[in-house]
């Protein structure tokens, strides 16, 4: 697997966490690249099924980055996010999606270094963990039909 | 002037649809009034040769449920299909896949080895599997060759409406019929049934909790509950938020919570995912020790928020 | 010259199956198979369920006799959790059970193998169905059927949310109290159908019975099988559809084993082949020894005519006299002609009537103790009930929190596989000479398999698909000649 990138989709609250990653992004800060982010205006806007979606499209791991519990801009968005992510993670082990492929981080606007931490530590990660789908399974699939 | 022509065929299906055609009581002797049943294995002897010998578009209206898991099922969607003008999906494994759908979580061959070499009851030292051809004392006979995955009706053919539901209310299925009998325009995709969720027509809505109050996940036989009260509010999973209304409420005024089988509101696509939201949104913890014990003490998350709906799911099947 | 005939689909009865019959080079019938191309994998998808969903899960194997699995399963999970429901629950199931038995028969009767007889197995292929049947006994009649199978699903909605699905087994009880205004509108209901049940069997006594052709058909050796019986008796050996001992009769008679639910694997095994997806259930102690009758093959039957073979009688008094008329008419007990299956379903659907008449007068069915909490871990439960077609066994196996780690389901129609194998072979070595047949003679071997009213969707409880039967015939160098579709 020497030469498997991994795919991390990260979804990024406006108010802290896309800031910290931009921060990381304007002090020079190097990361690997695999991170391809997502920014929602809070972490609680995340719905079960953009993650869901994520590995369903090729990703390897999902990240969600919020606000620290108390600093949320919508007060509680961030621990809407926590409960989500508790259950999803323990569910998704059925669909045979380990739970490590799916990680929540709490980092500020100005902890960019923290913010290298969370994404090189996930792809390094995910690197040994190997690729979750042998052949992206999602391009073959019909797009599902949303019904009226 | 003849009347319009009607079939109905089951895929792989448990048959509770055909008996829910047979429970629109006397309303069935209005639909013969109207139209003519040309094709209905399950309750008319006419055979898939008249079928395959009708013009394209004969048929006015083609109800077709049961998942599709054969290459016969596949073959008869796609031929009716073509000699209907519409299809109607009906019933849950039609429309979302169905409770089979639940085999996604496994391989084919893990289910053909259970049953047909695991099981205690079974003698099978040669370990035999039913074959796609085989032959006895020279005879060749055929059965029809399996899929890997159930699917709902939609990702095999283009469906024009659906009727949801296991079983579906009999009275969709006649305001369906009759619908398009009538020349009714209705527009193409839609679903007979409420357009809300369960919990808009719920007896016991008046209880359902406004925010968060769950501290435990109670299982249903594990405690006698107040058989008044919203079931979430009594810390039991019950999937009306993120299930679609129309059934009337059958398991809840049978005291059951609901189990999802109308499937996902409008504009939803993954019934489970959307469930686990509204889950979590009513659980009462900020810590995540205490979260993680809760989350923990739900089991069979997989079984229960996707029972109906695995195979129109996002990832519709065990992907490991 | 031989050929190959093949039924497909075979209508009018529940799931799909298709009969390829082999005729050597006189035309004459070699052998018949009837292949069952449908499967359902419940085996392996319930595991990792958990065990008290079982009643709401198992149900869907079959949408003609959910109950029977939403009951059996029930059980299962009383043994399973070793909680004995309070005798109210146990009074409703088993009335929520004799008014599914009551209806299930009587849709088959009238709706699927009914118009062979009511309409005449002559008529016109299209008339062959309840329409035909309403045209034949008139509309008020055919109204009346409709209506009293309404009313009866509906009381069975009262007590369990749907007829369809019902939903309110549970380890220990059921899930919903009953009131008095319930049990009012259920006395009226019940009354009807006693009536109902009645008028059914003058209606078989004047259309079959006193019709010589019926009668010399049921007589015939064409449709008749020497073979061991099985059906669930109460203490005093009578038919009781809900619980009680599984006895076994060998073709004489004579009782040959009678077991609890629990030793079910002592004394039934399965059996694959692989042209067809339905395994077959045999007698352990005796063996399998191919499709044949007699004394020394494992083969038996179960549904309406084996229960009624293996019992000492009916609990209830009308249905009792009815089984003696029955057994005195047809030569004694027990009765080998399949075709009495179909008298042997109405004298259960009089049973099931009078057995919920008497329910529902019970003062006991409004307590409100319907439910016992399960205390112990749960491990291994083993549940049975006599489905409409037959005896039916759900076993299950979990671990300390009631994951389910292991499910095996021994479905009735799986008892009669090989009875209805046989059957057809025999009705088409009959009908069949020198290769010569019709769609009316196809329909008098069809009519074989519709006695013993299979469900095949139940049967093959593994999620494969459904194919109805289509009719192939082969001559003898294995080359198609016709196929009737």
């Amino acid at each position: 697997m020497s030469d498997f990138e991994p795919k991390i989709i990260g979804f990024l609250c406006n108010w802290c966490s896309y800031e910290g990653a931009d921060s990381a992004g304007r002090a020079g800060k190097v990361y690997p690249a695999n991170l391809k982010v997502i920014r929602v205006m809070c972490s609680g806007r995340i719905d079960p099924q953009f993650v869901i979606k994520a590995f369903r499209e090729g990703a390897d791991g999902v990240m969600i980055l919020g606000c620290h519990p108390g600093e949320c801009h919508y007060k509680e968005g961030n621990y809407q996010a926590l409960r989500k992510y508790i259950l999803l993670k323990k569910m998704l082990t059925q669909f045979g999606i380990e739970e490590e492929r799916i990680r929540l981080h709490w980092v500020s606007a100005s902890e960019c270094d923290q913010f290298v931490k969370v994404v090189s530590e996930m792809v390094k990660d995910m690197r040994q963990l190997g690729p979750l789908m042998k052949v992206n399974v999602g391009r073959f699939m019909k797009v599902a039909r949303v019904r009226r | 002037m003849a009347k319009p022509k009607i079939a109905l065929y089951w895929c792989s299906s448990c048959g509770g649809c055909e008996e829910s055609v047979v429970d629109m009581a006397e309303d069935i002797i209005k639909i013969k009034e109207s139209a003519d049943i040309v094709f209905w294995p399950g309750a008319i002897d006419t055979k898939y040769k008249d079928v395959k010998e009708m013009k394209d578009g004969e048929i006015a209206v083609c109800l077709i449920n049961g998942s599709i898991r054969m290459d016969e099922q596949q073959y008869m969607a796609r031929l009716l299909r073509k000699k209907s003008q519409i299809v109607i999906a009906q019933g849950s494994c039609a429309h979302i896949g169905g409770i089979y759908g639940l085999a996604n979580f496994y391989t084919k061959e893990e289910c053909l080895n259970r049953a047909y070499k695991e099981v205690p009851s079974v003698r099978n030292p040669e370990g035999i599997l039913p074959q796609v051809k085989s032959k006895d004392d020279e005879r060749e006979l055929e059965l029809s060759g399996f899929h890997d995955l159930v699917k709902p009706l939609d990702q095999v053919i283009e469906v024009d409406y659906y009727i949801p539901g296991c079983p579906p209310n009999p009275k969709y299925i006649v305001e369906a019929i009759m619908c398009i009998l009538q020349n009714k325009s209705i527009p193409k995709g839609s679903v007979f049934a409420d357009r809300k969720a369960l919990c808009a027509t719920c007896s016991r809505s008046d209880t359902k909790p406004e925010k968060a109050v769950l501290k435990e996940i109670k299982r249903v036989h594990e405690w006698i509950w107040d058989p008044e009260k919203c079931f979430l509010a009594q810390n039991m999973i019950c999937l009306g938020p993120a299930t679609r209304g129309g059934c009337e409420e059958r398991c809840i005024k049978a005291n059951m919570p609901c189990r999802g089988c109308y499937g996902p509101t409008e504009n939803v696509v993954d019934q489970g995912g959307k469930f686990l939201s509204a889950l979590a949104s009513i659980i009462d913890s900020k810590d995540e020790d205490e979260l993680k014990k809760i989350a923990d003490s739900i089991l069979d998350m997989g079984g229960i928020f996707y029972r109906y709906s695995l195979p129109s799911s996002l990832l519709r099947k065990r992907i490991k | 010259m031989g050929k190959r005939i093949t039924i497909d689909p075979i209508t009018r009865l529940e799931g799909h199956g298709k009969i390829n019959i082999f005729l050597d080079d006189k035309g004459e019938v070699e052998r018949a198979y009837l292949q069952i191309p449908e499967f359902k994998a419940f085996e392996k998808f319930c595991e990792g369920r958990l065990a008290e969903e079982m009643p709401v899960i198992t149900q869907k194997i079959c949408g003609v006799c959910p109950t029977a699995h939403h009951t059996a399963s029930s059980k299962a999970l009383d043994d399973l959790f070793k909680v004995d429901p309070p005798p109210a629950a146990k009074k409703i199931r088993e009335l929520m059970y004799n008014a599914f038995m009551f209806e299930d028969h009587l849709f088959h009767f009238y709706f699927l193998a009914g118009p062979d007889f009511i309409v005449g197995p002559d008529s016109p292929e299209l008339g062959k169905n309840i329409f035909g049947v309403i045209d034949k006994v008139g509309i008020e009649t055919g109204k009346k059927v409709i209506d009293i199978r309404n009313r009866v699903r509906r009381l069975n909605a009262t007590i369990s949310g749907s007829s369809l699905y019902p939903v309110c087994g549970l380890p220990g009880g059921v899930s919903k109290t009953l009131t008095k205004e319930d049990i009012t509108n259920m006395k009226v209901v019940t009354k009807d159908a006693l009536e109902f049940a009645k008028f059914t069997l003058k209606i078989f006594d004047d259309v079959v019975l006193k019709n010589k052709k019926y009668t010399d058909l049921i007589n015939s050796d064409t449709y008749c099988h020497q073979t061991y019986y099985m059906g669930l008796v109460d203490e005093n050996n009578k038919v009781n559809f809900y619980d009680g001992k599984i006895r076994v009769v060998d073709p004489n008679g004579k009782e040959f084993i009678k077991f609890e639910a629990k030793d079910y694997l002592k004394h039934l095994e399965e059996r694959v082949e692989p042209w067809s997806y339905l395994k077959i259930l045999y007698l352990k102690d005796i063996g399998w020894k191919g499709f044949v009758d007699g004394q020394f093959s494992g083969i038996y039957r179960v549904g309406p005519l084996a229960r009624l073979n293996a019992s000492d009688g009916m609990a209830t008094p009308l249905a009792q006299a009815e089984y003696e008329r029955m057994f005195d008419t047809l030569g004694g007990k027990p009765v080998h002609k399949t075709l009495a299956y179909h008298w042997a379903r109405l004298i259960e659907v009089l049973y099931a009537a009078e057995r919920m008449d008497e329910l529902v007068k019970d003062e006991e069915l409004t307590s409100p103790n319907v439910r016992n909490i399960p205390v112990q871990t749960p491990e291994e439960g083993i549940g049975v009930c006599e489905a409409p077609r037959g005896t039916l066994f759900h076993h299950y196996k979990t671990d300390k929190k009631g994951i389910l780690r292991e499910a095996n389901l021994l479905v009735a129609t799986q008892n009669n596989a090989a009875a209805i194998c046989m059957s057809i072979e025999k009705a088409a070595r009959v009908f069949i000479k020198k290769g010569k047949f019709s769609d009316g003679i196809l329909n008098m071997i069809e009519m074989a398999i519709r006695a013993y009213d299979p469900c095949l969707a139940c049967a093959t409880h593994i999620l494969l698909g459904n194919m109805p039967v289509i009719v192939k015939i082969f001559n003898k160098n294995k080359k198609l000649i016709k196929q009737i579709s």
